[in-house]
């Protein structure tokens, strides 16, 4: 590794290798971090033109992998940008409102929003469903996320008529914090897919929660936590199922979030130690002036064949 | 050069690497400025000959060789290298010694390596440095972590002995990840890293093994602590911040 890094390249990197490369930091940036990231690189690169189209080709991925929040024009709410609402690369879908709102992905803002059509939307059956949970979603969202949003999108069998048809919901739930100023941000990220099944009259849901936080004040440290649940419930009338839907989501979130605050606590005591202690055995700092005890100790390990 | 090194701070600390060698590639001309700023995971060769690992780093490479501290010879072997003076050596085989039991006492593993040369002011230079593999599957006592990986290095400048005193510049770097995997918390991942100095004048009576391995112990500690108490704290809060604990889990019923 050490040799790689001292030999300086051939030749020159090519446009698309600086392309990559650009992108790939640009992918990377912490929650919210993304256009400080931008910055840097420019400066970096000194390359206009690769910078630019580096982030055309990564600011989709990102703004979707992070499910960014745009604030849609007239006060209509906001968006969440996903794969989930997405209806072409730059317009993406509010089913709550039944608006496709039209995004400029780079700069990070919702431009413009039109109505959606038909075939955009989900049939009256399903929105039944939809709107339900998402009802059901928006009371937790509001009880447990001081800055949360969230969004209820249908992903398969969107034009199911009636009873008789496998269909699928999925729930996000996004919250971030943004505090540039004291070097720390963070996110938190839920997706759940409900899967809702005819025959066996059985909804499966899985469930994938992402954590990170990033402080950077005179260092730099990260957290990244993510755990995959699964569980069912029975397929009811839309009311019955949000509610029920909702408790779920809302039990293993808060257990999620109790069993975090345990690693958080075991860290000092337990898992730090694994690392490196606080103290040796003996409970005292370690004897540098005593020399004698040296010798004796090395003469000791040699006879034990200890030590590396 | 500023906005290098602003990216590698955002950039995960579990990519250092990869994004150190990106920043390499596009700014060549910068190479040798990013690498004596940015310390990278450090890497570990085998002294067949002591039957002993050894740590490398910029302070014991000579072209592209490393000196093992156990038989002082280059791997690959290297001729007319660099070595340190005689009296130097002999300072250098007593510390590595000692900062390996050091290194057991607080690690109870890992790898540890100390390496010396004179520098221009009469002085000397001593880099001291630990590799620890705290996994379940590596020196992890305890079974706690699916990984876990600590890097410390400590360069200390020491200056000419002046009254029977001298001044010693401590720079500590620590770099460390660590991951659990459990049932209930899933995938539990921290890493990062932080730099400090220290600077002292002390008495050369004592020592300068005595004196150096005492700074180390201190810097080391407070690092300790501060990355656990108030780095991975922050990290804490911030969790605690996007969605605050429910003190009571709200259930709704169906209306009947």
């Amino acid at each position: 590794m050490a040799d790689e890094e001292d030999e300086l390249p051939e030749t020159e990197l090519s446009y698309d290798q600086k392309k990559e490369i650009a992108k790939w930091f640009l992918l990377n940036a912490p929650a919210g971090e993304i256009n400080y990231v931008a910055k840097d690189l420019k400066a970096v690169l000194s390359d206009e033109e690769v910078y630019n189209e580096a982030a055309m080709e990564a600011f989709p991925v990102y703004n979707k992998s992070h499910m960014i929040c745009l604030e849609m024009p007239s006060r209509a709410g906001d968006v969440i940008v996903s794969s989930y609402s997405e209806v072409t690369e730059n317009e993406y879908l509010d089913p709550r409102t039944a608006q496709v709102a039209i995004v400029d992905h780079v700069k990070q803002i919702c431009t413009k929003v039109r109505p959606a059509n038909d075939e955009e939307l989900p049939s009256l059956y399903i929105e039944e469903y939809r709107y339900a949970l998402d009802a059901e979603i928006q009371r937790y969202v509001s009880e447990s996320y001081p800055k949360g949003m969230c969004a209820v999108n249908c992903v398969k069998g969107k034009d199911t008529e009636g009873p008789g048809s496998d269909f699928e919901l999925v729930v996000i739930i996004t919250a971030m914090r943004l505090s540039p100023q004291n070097f720390c941000n963070g996110s938190w990220r839920s997706v759940w897919n409900i899967d809702f099944q005819d025959e066996s009259q059985v909804l499966d849901i899985k469930g994938k929660l992402q954590v990170g936080a990033h402080y950077f004040e005179e260092g730099n440290v990260e957290l990244d936590a993510k755990k995959d649940f699964q569980d069912s419930t029975i397929f009811q009338s839309a009311d019955d199922c949000a509610i029920a839907i909702a408790n779920i989501i809302r039990h293993h979130e808060t257990e999620y979030l109790a069993s975090l605050e345990v690693a958080y606590s075991k860290l000092p005591d337990n898992t730090f130690k694994d690392l490196r202690r606080k103290l040796p055995v003996t409970r005292t700092l370690f004897p540098w002036q005593n020399t004698l005890q040296f010798s004796l100790t090395r003469e000791v390990e040699k006879e034990l064949g200890l030590g590396k | 050069m500023e906005a290098a090194l602003g990216l590698l701070r955002r950039m995960p600390p579990k990519q250092s690497e990869t994004a150190l060698s990106a920043l390499l590639s596009l700014i060549p001309q910068h190479s040798s400025d990013l690498l004596s700023q940015v310390d990278l995971p450090l890497q570990v060769l085998r002294d067949i000959e002591s039957g002993k690992d050894f740590i490398l780093c910029e302070y014991n490479r000579d072209a592209d060789s490393y000196r093992s501290p156990w038989s002082n010879k280059y791997l690959p072997p290297l001729e007319d290298a660099l070595y340190p003076s005689s009296e130097l050596r002999k300072l250098e085989v007593e510390a590595n010694d000692i900062f390996a039991i050091y290194r057991d006492q607080y690690y109870e593993g890992g790898i540890s390596s100390v390496y010396m040369w004179e520098d221009d002011n009469e002085g000397f230079v001593a880099c001291f440095l630990i590799k620890k593999d705290g996994s379940k599957s590596g020196h992890g006592r305890r079974g706690c972590l699916e990984e876990g990986a600590w890097d410390a290095i400590h360069v200390i400048q020491v200056g000419p002995e002046d009254e029977e005193m001298a001044q010693y510049c401590l720079t500590s770097t620590i770099m460390l990840s660590l991951t659990t995997d459990d049932e209930s918390s899933g995938k539990f991942g921290l890493s990062g890293s932080i730099r400090r100095q220290m600077k002292m004048e002390l008495a050369v009576a004592d020592g300068h093994l005595c004196n150096m391995g005492r700074m180390i112990e201190e810097l080391e500690g407070k690092l300790r602590n501060s990355l656990d108490q108030v780095y991975f704290g922050k990290t804490r809060e911030m969790v605690c911040t996007l969605r605050p604990p429910a003190e009571i889990v709200q259930m709704r019923l169906p209306d009947t």
